[in-house]
């Protein structure tokens, strides 16, 4: 399984790949299978951390409250933009200690915290565990970290760690 | 345009509002570029039209074309994707850039 | 009538996405700063791929779809490619 398969998630999402980029036939089944496979082999040969998923229920749950918090934020932002928002908004840094460790849970925090608008990832110091995210609607730091660190850090420590 | 005529009632309402919706949301994105005040500012408008913009187009691509072709089209999936995943690592590079010239 | 409908929301999204066009033009342009002509670089390869999908839905080929991805790729590399020049520029000066 694992010599002919190293990442079978990463092989499955090209599977996928190719039968959305072509027709859904056996034909491409089977090509996009063989492109899999050699895509599969090229990057065990390149070493990677390999990422493991622990709570795939939970991903679900992770998927459903980022959707929402997207909704969500884009209103608000859109609000903000237009002229609509708050007088006295202002923007700033936010230095958050971060629970999570693992490289995988860290990049997929990165790509909820930028995909949302309103709060954009800048630096991340490795040593210290530590991020520097800027938001645009800043009204308490403390808020914050809380939503970083209890809203989407437990969860990915459950899904990851 | 003729394939238009083929299309449902039902099918053609969703798709006109999400296109609506989504090129709305990248023109106040971008209008938002053009109106903040900082960069930090600015860098938050992009992620309007790729995240809900980019959504409501695709979406709406995908009624149009499933309902049309009578079979599920889904290709567009991979653009949503592609955008999703790449904006933030384009962001973050832009983000770390301007904070290292600014200090 | 659902082609009226769908012709005007078609019609409105290609208005919208060439004037946001034209707004992230603008900031290339007029800049202040280096970040924000590639912020605004950014946004226009985001702007131009959603016309090109709203064009397919127009014309009903997907030609156009295969564009649009084209687009988002090469707008992506280039991006980053520049902001990696940001920080590199300034560590030779």
């Amino acid at each position: 399984m694992s010599r002919i398969l190293p990442h079978p998630l990463l092989s499955l999402g090209v599977v996928i790949m190719w039968l959305l980029l072509n027709r859904v036939s056996p034909g491409h089944l089977v090509l996009g299978a063989a492109v899999a496979l050699v895509v599969g082999q090229a990057m065990a040969a390149l070493e990677p951390s390999r990422p493991r998923i622990r709570r795939w229920d939970k991903v679900v749950v992770l998927c459903v409250r980022v959707v929402l918090d997207i909704i969500v934020s884009n209103v608000a932002v859109a609000r903000i933009i237009l002229g609509g928002g708050r007088a006295g908004r202002r923007a700033g840094f936010v230095e958050i200690d971060l629970d999570i460790s693992d490289p995988t849970a860290l990049a997929v925090l990165a790509v909820i915290v930028t995909a949302t608008p309103g709060t954009a990832w800048i630096d991340y110091d490795a040593a210290h565990g530590r991020l520097l995210l800027h938001v645009f609607d800043l009204a308490d730091p403390e808020e914050w970290r809380e939503t970083v660190n209890q809203r989407y850090g437990r969860l990915l420590k459950e899904i990851f760690e | 345009m003729t394939h238009l005529d083929t299309l449902p009632l039902w099918a053609a309402i969703p798709a006109a509002a999400f296109l609506v919706l989504g090129s709305s949301l990248a023109l106040i994105g971008s209008f938002g570029l053009l109106r903040l005040r900082t960069f930090y500012e600015r860098i938050h408008a992009p992620t309007l039209g790729s995240s809900w913009g980019t959504a409501g187009i695709v979406l709406a691509s995908i009624i149009v074309f499933s309902v049309t072709q009578s079979r599920p089209v889904l290709h567009e999936l991979l653009i949503a994707g592609f955008v999703t995943v790449t904006t933030p690592v384009t962001l973050m590079l832009l983000g770390r850039a301007a904070l290292y010239r600014d200090r | 009538m659902s082609a009226t409908i769908l012709s005007a929301a078609i019609t409105f999204a290609l208005g919208a996405l060439a004037l946001a066009m034209v707004f992230a033009t603008i900031r290339i342009l007029g800049g202040p700063r280096a970040q924000d002509r590639v912020l605004g670089l950014d946004s226009l390869y985001v702007n131009t791929m959603l016309l090109f999908l709203t064009l397919g839905i127009r014309n009903g080929t997907a030609f156009f779809f295969e564009a649009a991805i084209v687009i988002s790729m090469l707008g992506f590399v280039a991006t980053v490619a520049l902001a990696k020049f940001l920080m590199r520029g300034e560590i030779i000066e």
